[in-house]
């Protein structure tokens, strides 16, 4: 990214935060908002300017897979689960595809008692049952999700060797390949988030959750857009009872991902949430490393969870068939 | 037949004389009466030994029986007390800050 990067992404933003005469009286100068960096990573730099969010997304990105995934986001269907953008297709900006989006206000992260653990299940729910290839007038590449485990696992790989590292590679290496993307997922397609957080929640002006981030948005295995609280939740980092409202809340609208009659729901959540624990302690050994520093208690938790599951593989070998009724 | 627990079709396979049903779905195992004391004792057999006290956990722990709020479901490779309703894990007091904000945002 260059230096003019930042001024120019913020002069998108700030024209279409301000289509008509600027409040400044002198148009030749810059605007004073306030544009405060949301995030600032190699593949994402999002900034905000007044009512306005730009989006820089990383320069390997398909323009035509963004494409589709933005008029998903835009389409009416989806109205009342995901953020629309301004525009249906991204602008360039030095090499880099362009979004613009209305702001929200995000989840607080200081305040786990206020998470919005319901409105987030009802939004999933809503999200697994739209039937993309009927509704959608755009096909979806598949869903992210199992490309960014092994993107994760690829870093974890080029870090170089750490001590915390072989337990990670173990559960990975006994994962199915469809959740390694290396195939195409078993089962039903559905529409999926495909990189589900707290982070992905805002609320509008008008007071209504929606969900944001359309980068990895396809269709695949419903399940993984669960993943993460379940792994959470499986790790001892998030409450049973924080788990169960965010479950029995995606059961009671109507979700795809697990059996609604309340039948258990781990063989479903089984290896998506094994593969978003691997996820998250890749890239935490990964910025350890970076940093020189040791595993905190949170990451060390991942990595013990991680060490639990490569001895126990995520589903029991198929008995020899010796003889059949 | 087929699993009580998803409905699948089960497959019978033969283990030292002793049947045991699998389903083709979720791989749940189905002994009949006296099964598993045969497969035990087969076990004590092979290895020289007494029986081993039984049954094993499930990989998928039902519930207790209900005693107010019921634990929620857990794998059988979750944290060994976090997952399972009980004390531990690391969302009680300053963890779970720590983990809420840095664990439950990141992607």
């Amino acid at each position: 990214m260059t230096a003019a990067f930042l001024p120019a992404l913020t002069a998108k933003a700030s024209a279409a935060a301000h289509p008509n005469p600027h409040p400044n009286p002198r148009p030749d100068t810059p605007c004073d908002c306030a544009t405060p960096v949301l995030t600032a990573r190699p593949d994402a730099t999002v900034i905000r300017h007044g009512t306005i969010v730009a989006k820089a997304h990383a320069p390997d990105t398909p323009p035509t897979d963004l494409t589709a995934r933005l008029q998903t986001a835009a389409h009416p269907t989806l109205a009342t689960t995901l953020l629309p953008p301004l525009h249906l297709t991204p602008t360039e900006l030095q090499g880099r595809p362009v979004t613009l989006w209305p702001y929200g206000t995000p989840v607080d992260r200081d305040d786990p008692d206020a998470a919005p653990w319901e409105a987030a299940a009802t939004l999933l729910a809503r999200l697994h049952t739209v039937p993309p290839p009927t509704t959608l007038p755009h096909p979806l590449p598949p869903m992210r999700g199992p490309a960014k485990a092994a993107h994760a696992v690829a870093r974890l790989h080029a870090a170089g060797p750490h001590p915390a590292a072989p337990p990670v590679l173990r559960a990975w290496a006994a994962l199915p390949p469809w959740a390694r993307a290396e195939t195409p997922p078993p089962g039903p397609h559905l529409l999926c988030h495909g990189d589900f957080h707290l982070g992905q929640l805002v609320r509008t002006p008008e007071g209504h959750w929606r969900l944001i981030d359309v980068d990895d948005l396809g269709t695949g295995n419903p399940a993984w857009d669960l993943a993460r609280p379940a792994a959470w939740y499986a790790c001892g980092l998030l409450a049973p009872d924080e788990w169960t409202r965010f479950l029995d809340t995606y059961r009671g609208a109507g979700g795809a991902a697990v059996p609604a009659d309340g039948a258990d729901p781990w063989p479903a959540l089984d290896v998506p949430a094994r593969a978003l624990t691997v996820q998250t302690a890749a890239l935490a050994i990964t910025k350890s490393v970076a940093a020189d520093r040791p595993l905190d208690e949170i990451e060390q938790a991942l990595v013990d969870a991680c060490d639990r599951m490569s001895r126990m593989p995520p589903r029991p070998a198929e008995l020899a068939p010796e003889t059949t009724k | 037949m087929q699993c009580p627990k998803c409905h699948a079709p089960m497959h019978t396979y033969n283990r030292n004389g002793v049947q045991i049903e699998q389903c083709n779905g979720c791989r749940g195992i189905f002994l009949d009466y006296g099964e598993l004391e045969s497969l035990t004792r087969l076990e004590a057999q092979w290895g020289g030994q007494q029986a081993p006290p039984p049954p094993a956990p499930q990989a998928y722990p039902a519930p207790p029986a209900p005693q107010g709020y019921p634990a929620a479901q857990a794998p059988a490779w979750g944290a060994p007390h976090g997952g399972h309703g009980g004390h531990g894990g690391h969302y009680g007091g300053h963890s779970r800050h720590k983990s809420f904000g840095h664990m439950l945002f990141s992607s």
